[in-house]
């Protein structure tokens, strides 16, 4: 789906714009290994976890898009360290689990 | 054949931004113009070594020789070893404390993933002395 269909449809809040135009790969989940271990290059993440070492994990991992839900907002210092490194990210109020329902 | 020579110190303090040496190793391999699978591999695989010598034991250095068909890395540190290697191979086994956890590390992942990525892994490890983690890359 295009990136932008992705952030109206959850209603997000944009932090860091996102590089890619479509996404169409995606991974759910906070600890970082296993997002590591098993999120797709170029994915949009979909996390409640917020601090620095997300951007970190993006990058090495290639992420496209951090989606953080339920209402997570991110630090001042994430929200930068995405800028620099043109990755995507948002922050919406519904849960993982809504999020996914809207994905196409 | 000539080779890329390089050192990172892995502050053992910094657990809130750590992963500068692993940042850096992908920015040259970009740089070089390596297949993107193996940047990847290599980026998340060293990543994860280098967290955990920040976790797990004071921080440590990170050796990395980069070849025109592959990376060979070695992770050493001064910490308090690992007692039983096959344990922590397995997936989901942690000792990390629930402060590590509530920054998104502990799933007990980390050198599972290593394995994972890297074509090449052997730990080196001694009790009270410290740990070498090797990992070798092919360019597949
Ligand atoms: N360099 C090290 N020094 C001492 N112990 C280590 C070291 N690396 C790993 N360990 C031990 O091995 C266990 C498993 O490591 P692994 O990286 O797989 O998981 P983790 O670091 O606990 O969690 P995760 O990597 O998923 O964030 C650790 O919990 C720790 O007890
Ligand atoms: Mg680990």
């Amino acid at each position: 789906m295009t990136t932008k269909a992705l952030v109206e449809s959850i209603d997000a809040t944009l932090y860091a714009p996102c590089a890619k135009d479509n996404i169409d790969a995606f991974y759910v989940g906070d600890f970082l290994s296993r997002v590591m271990g098993k999120a797709p290059s170029g994915c949009a993440w979909i996390t409640v976890m917020n601090n620095i070492n997300v951007a970190g994990v993006g990058v090495l991992a290639d992420v496209a898009m951090i989606v953080l839900c339920e209402d997570v907002h991110p630090a001042e210092d994430l929200i930068e360290r995405c800028k620099t490194e043109n990755i995507g990210l948002v922050s919406t109020k519904l849960s993982a689990y809504e999020v996914c329902r809207n994905l196409k | 054949m000539t080779s890329i020579k390089q050192s990172y110190i892995v502050d053992g303090n910094d657990f809130i931004s750590c992963g500068h040496a692993s940042e850096a190793v992908k920015r040259t391999l970009k740089e070089l113009g390596m297949p993107s699978d193996l940047i990847r591999r290599v980026a998340i695989a060293m990543y994860e070594g280098e967290i955990n010598m920040v976790i797990h034991a004071e921080g440590g250095v990170a050796d990395v020789e980069i070849f025109s068909d592959g990376v060979k890395i070695y992770l050493r540190d001064h910490g308090k070893g690992i007692a039983d290697i096959e344990q922590a191979m397995q997936e989901g086994f942690s000792t990390a404390t629930d402060d590590i956890r509530e920054l998104g590390f502990g799933a007990g992942m980390g050198l599972p993933n290593m394995k994972k990525y890297a074509d090449e892994m052997e730990i080196d490890t001694e009790i009270g002395v410290g740990t070498t983690v090797y990992l070798g890359f092919k360019v597949r």
